[in-house]
């Protein structure tokens, strides 16, 4: 027995390089049920964080009653982490939403399903009349299955014709898809997870792996462990666990000023141009945009970084050796620069790092863009968010046609005519009262979004017809017209797409808690009323169920970077995931992209033309088009500029907020499972122990932390963070507080609506606050001590600790650890050179 | 010689469109990255106006003999709502081609003269105005269909 709470990573299973990852199975069932008890084992993957870990669900007497990772699998060889084995079985019960709601007279009563459809149809039948199409909007998540993101894009794209749909993925992965965009012409993720398991050095960018993918950080920790480790380097304000082993491993530790992460990559670009760390023949054949990087990071000399960034010179020296110089090199990027000032530009520079240094498409040289949730390359394909189904690109007429000739209906019906809405677009057009009719569906948005007390002035906006869909009654429900339940992981069947590209099916082990329905159904029976019809008048939406769904999905991604034409139900079925593209010539699916260093930037089939990475201007056709990309990658960055909130002498600190281990997002489900809400129960505000000191708080002290535009209030942490910057964990908001005093606990009551100009991700980490103390504490912050909120002086606190009687097991080498997928010299969906790569050299 | 009147303009068109650019982005707060990056590409212009500097030093600048036409002296005001955006966000547009052009012409001369500092200046800084007027074109295009169909 195991007590993964305390111990978030398990066991180690030390490997070298070059080498397969063992195999550690971990299980966990509920308390007094044994394995003999279980009657079925059901496949799925976990859905708590965009890992993607194989699993499968216990199943006993109809409910679900534990779970165990999948050996067999690429991703996760056998392991969960603590929110999958705590938290991902527990939600069937309790507190769910079992029948739809309607509101009467102000106040939300139950009614039968033909009564909340009805409604929603005849609002939005009365818009459609009156104002069109731009009246609609539609504002989904990155936790629904890739068959129902696809059923509402082509409700939304081609019945409708609105092009105000987005996600909760603009506020978690936008940037990814961005910057993958601006370098590599099209969204795709260039790595494995496979590359932590040859590389020589790994970069994290921003980001708190050991906390945001545990599954993935045991890999790191299991080469840590091993012969020929591999050096860190972390940059990260925070002395994260991750940062920890940077200096463990012999790398380094990174800690700029939140906002700065721009002037920082493009200090280390130049230091890679100006040491000579460029392999010259990669970047003469494979890339474009050369000498205007270089002039543009020349002025970012080490000092002048250090000062911008307040880091020490030569640390950045020495990252940047570590990077020129190691052999094999993996990065990864997350929140920290996602949902950071000038956001896609310094996370293109990463690309640039590879690029420049042609580390990309062999084993152990790649870039991970990593995604905030499970299903959010999901929403990304398959045209629920921001980009159109397939990636294809709204300015490139041919990909109109392809699609509306998939779909049978007018080109002119799908709108194209600018970048589908963004999220932060579509809030701003319901606040201006342009769309009053708005439908969200597995997202939290009143404890999400930046800048809440804002938001909840949107939502409560009287001419607004708002319909929540959801599980669970949460903050965002409290202002529904209509609310509809919906059916959840482990009660209905689907795929979803995890980080690396690897697709896993999802089946149904128990049926949804009273009349809940499956999101594709609802969807569906919304797409039957409304009669929503192709050109020849036949119905639109032309499949019924999950696996027909997918079967339409994969002929709109045929031929297309993200081919998904090689997979079927059956092929996910008993064995591994399976990373896309898959296709026929590729039945077993592309470990990595890019292997030739042929990009898909051709202007035939490239999902962008690109932007200019400060203003967010968009490439003319023509002008992209002239230069000729011809399969090459884009050399992209921008200047460094100020983030729009600086801190003042009013406002002395930079806030920045994030998760911790033992939630998910706004907790709905991670703050239902007793072990997860017993590690993490509570909000607290974290500061340096240099800050504290200034503010004469002590752990535990109650402080208020006030911007231009809320505040929140908490018991303090004296952690280990850089002086000047107060973290607050982002999960906490109202659903669970009843009986409370009202305190505002939310860290959005004080982030700002800005975002970056090209991904269009909100700033949540770079907010100017001010911090007052309130109040002498009643005993220590309740911040787990395992993770980067650990506090300073490890004494004061009591460890943080899971149920010691708890039925969790880690079973290692009890299997052989699974193949991997082959890399294809070329990669699938991309056309070739028309000029040879030996004709492009200087 | 004619080229100090084209100095002059680009250095008084200069002037105007940064401060467009600053009451653009004072007068739309509600829209933040229209108040954010206004304020930026205002600062971007300042620089471009800096730059002009010894150019005006050379060539002096003379006021300009022709009667003016066409009245680019900048915003007055800013207007409000989905359609106010849009006007504003127009302005400046014809702000930046007048200033567009006017490094062009310059950019002429400069050629024609073998003058290679002017021909440096020209070249670095109607590059960023290209890039203000791609921006504003990209906003304008966002901006124009919920502006003109739905907005109340």
């Amino acid at each position: 027995m195991t007590d993964r709470i305390a111990d978030i990573w398990g066991q180690r299973t030390p490997y070298a390089r070059d080498t397969a990852w063992p195999v550690r199975l971990d299980q966990h069932l509920q308390e007094g049920v044994s394995e003999s008890d279980v009657q079925h084992w059901v496949q799925s993957a976990c859905v708590l964080c965009s890992n993607g870990c194989a699993c499968d669900i216990a199943v006993k007497d109809g409910r679900m009653v534990g779970v165990r990772g999948r050996g067999g699998d690429v991703v996760n060889h056998g392991r969960l982490g603590p929110k999958g084995l705590y938290g991902s079985w527990q939600w069937n019960g309790r507190d769910r939403l079992t029948r739809p709601l309607i509101r009467e007279h102000g106040e939300l009563v139950e009614t039968d399903w033909n009564t909340a459809m009805d409604r929603i149809v005849q609002r939005s039948r009365h818009l459609l009349d009156e104002v069109g199409s731009s009246s609609h909007g539609f504002y989904t998540s990155g936790q629904l299955f890739l068959e129902e993101y696809y059923t509402l894009g082509v409700i939304g794209k081609a019945g409708l014709g609105t092009p105000h749909m987005d996600g909760n993925t603009r506020l978690c992965t936008a940037t990814a898809a961005a910057a993958m965009k601006e370098s590599f012409g099209s969204d795709g993720q260039p790595g494995s997870y496979t590359d932590i398991d040859s590389c020589d050095a790994l970069f994290l960018f921003g980001h708190n792996m050991a906390e945001t993918q545990t599954v993935l950080w045991m890999r790191v920790l299991d080469r840590l462990h091993g012969p020929d480790r591999p050096r860190i380097v972390a940059v990260d304000p925070r002395r994260t666990k991750v940062a920890d082993a940077a200096v463990e491993s012999g790398g380094v530790h990174l800690a700029p000023l939140p906002g700065t992460n721009l002037a920082l990559m493009n200090g280390l670009v130049n230091q890679l141009i100006t040491q000579g760390w460029v392999d010259e023949e990669y970047v003469s054949a494979h890339t474009l945009g050369f000498e205007e990087l270089a002039r543009t990071v020349e002025p970012y000399t080490a000092e002048k970084v250090g000062e911008i960034c307040r880091v020490p010179p030569d640390d950045l020296r020495r990252a940047a050796e570590i990077f020129g110089t190691s052999e094999r090199v993996l990065s990864t990027v997350l929140q920290g620069f996602y949902q950071s000032h000038q956001a896609t530009a310094s996370s293109c520079q990463v690309n640039n790092l590879h690029l420049l240094r042609g580390l990309l498409g062999r084993p152990g040289c790649g870039v991970l863009q990593m995604n905030g949730q499970p299903t959010a390359q999901n929403t990304r394909e398959c045209g629920a968010d921001g980009d159109l189904p397939g990636f294809r690109n709204w300015e490139n007429p041919n990909h109109i046609d392809q699609l509306a000739e998939l779909w049978n209906v007018d080109p002119l019906v799908i709108p194209h005519w600018a970048p589908p809405t963004h999220a932060m677009q579509i809030w701003r057009y319901v606040e201006q009262g342009s769309i009053d009719f708005l439908w969200i569906s597995a997202t939290n948005p009143a404890a999400s979004m930046p800048e809440l007390p804002r938001i909840r002035n949107i939502l409560g906006r009287e001419e607004l017809f708002l319909v929540v869909q959801d599980g669970f009654p949460n903050e965002t429900t409290e202002f529904a017209d209509v609310v509809l339940p919906a059916a959840m992981w482990g009660e209905k069947q689907g795929t979803f797409t995890n980080v690396d590209r690897t697709v896993h099916l999802s089946e149904k082990a128990v049926d949804p808690p009273g009349a809940a329905r499956s999101d594709l159904d609802i969807f569906l029976d919304y797409a039957r009323r409304m009669d929503l019809r192709d050109r020849d008048g036949e119905p639109l939406v032309t499949w019924h169920d999950p696996e027909s769904a997918f079967e339409a999905w994969k002929e709109c991604t045929r031929g297309r970077p993200c081919d998904y034409t090689g997979l079927s139900y059956d092929k996910l079925r008993g064995g591994s995931g399976v990373p896309w593209p898959c296709n026929a010539e590729n039945p077993d699916g592309s470990d990595r992209l890019y292997a030739d260093g042929v990009f898909p930037t051709a202007p035939e089939v490239c999902e962008s033309y690109g932007h200019d990475l400060l203003t967010g201007g968009a490439t003319p056709p023509t002008n992209y088009r002239a230069d000729r990309p011809d399969g090459r990658a884009f050399l992209k960055t921008a200047e460094y500029t100020p983030a729009p909130e600086v801190p003042s002498e009013e406002y002395p600190y930079v806030c920045t907020t994030g998760r911790t281990v033992y939630h998910f997002h706004t907790r709905t489900k991670t703050g239902r499972a007793a072990q997860l809400r017993t590690a993490a129960p509570e909000p607290w505000v974290e500061l340096s122990p240099g800050d504290a000191e200034a503010l004469d708080v002590a752990e535990g002290d109650l402080v208020r932390v006030e911007s231009r535009r809320g505040a929140m209030e908490a018991p303090a942490r004296v952690g280990r963070g850089r002086d000047g910057t107060v973290f607050l964990p982002f999960h906490y908001g109202y659903w669970d507080t009843a009986g409370s005093d009202g305190q505002s606990r939310a860290a959005n009551e004080l982030t700002q609506t800005e975002w970056d100009p090209v991904s269009k991700q909100p700033l949540f980490k770079v907010s100017a606050v001010r911090v007052t103390k309130l109040a002498p504490g009643r005993g220590c912050a309740p911040a787990p001590t395992t993770t980067a909120s650990a506090p300073h002086d490890p004494a004061a606190v009591p460890a943080t600790r899971g149920d010691q009687g708890s039925e969790t097991r880690e079973d290692p080498g009890v299997a052989d650890p699974p193949g991997r997928a082959p890399t294809p010299e070329h990669t699938p969906g991309v056309p070739q050179p028309v000029s040879p790569h030996a004709a492009r050299r200087r | 010689m004619h080229l100090p009147v084209y100095v002059g303009l680009l250095d008084s068109s200069l002037r105007s469109l940064a401060d467009a650019f600053r009451q653009v982005s004072d007068g739309h707060g509600e829209e933040p990255d229209v108040e954010y990056l206004c304020g930026v590409l205002a600062g971007q212009v300042d620089e471009q106006w800096e730059a002009l500097a010894p150019v005006i030093r050379r060539y002096g600048e003379n006021r300009e003999h022709e009667p003016e036409r066409l009245h680019a002296t900048g915003l007055d005001s800013t207007r409000s709502g989905g359609v106010g955006l849009l006007r504003d966000l127009q302005d400046l547009y014809m702000l930046g081609s007048f200033v567009d052009m006017t490094w062009t012409v310059v950019g002429q001369a400069a050629q024609g003269l073998r003058d290679r500092e002017l021909l440096r200046i020209v070249q670095t800084h109607e590059q960023d105005t290209s890039r203000q007027l791609q921006w504003l074109q990209t906003r304008i295009k966002q901006a124009a269909p919920q502006a003109l169909i739905a907005a109340k």
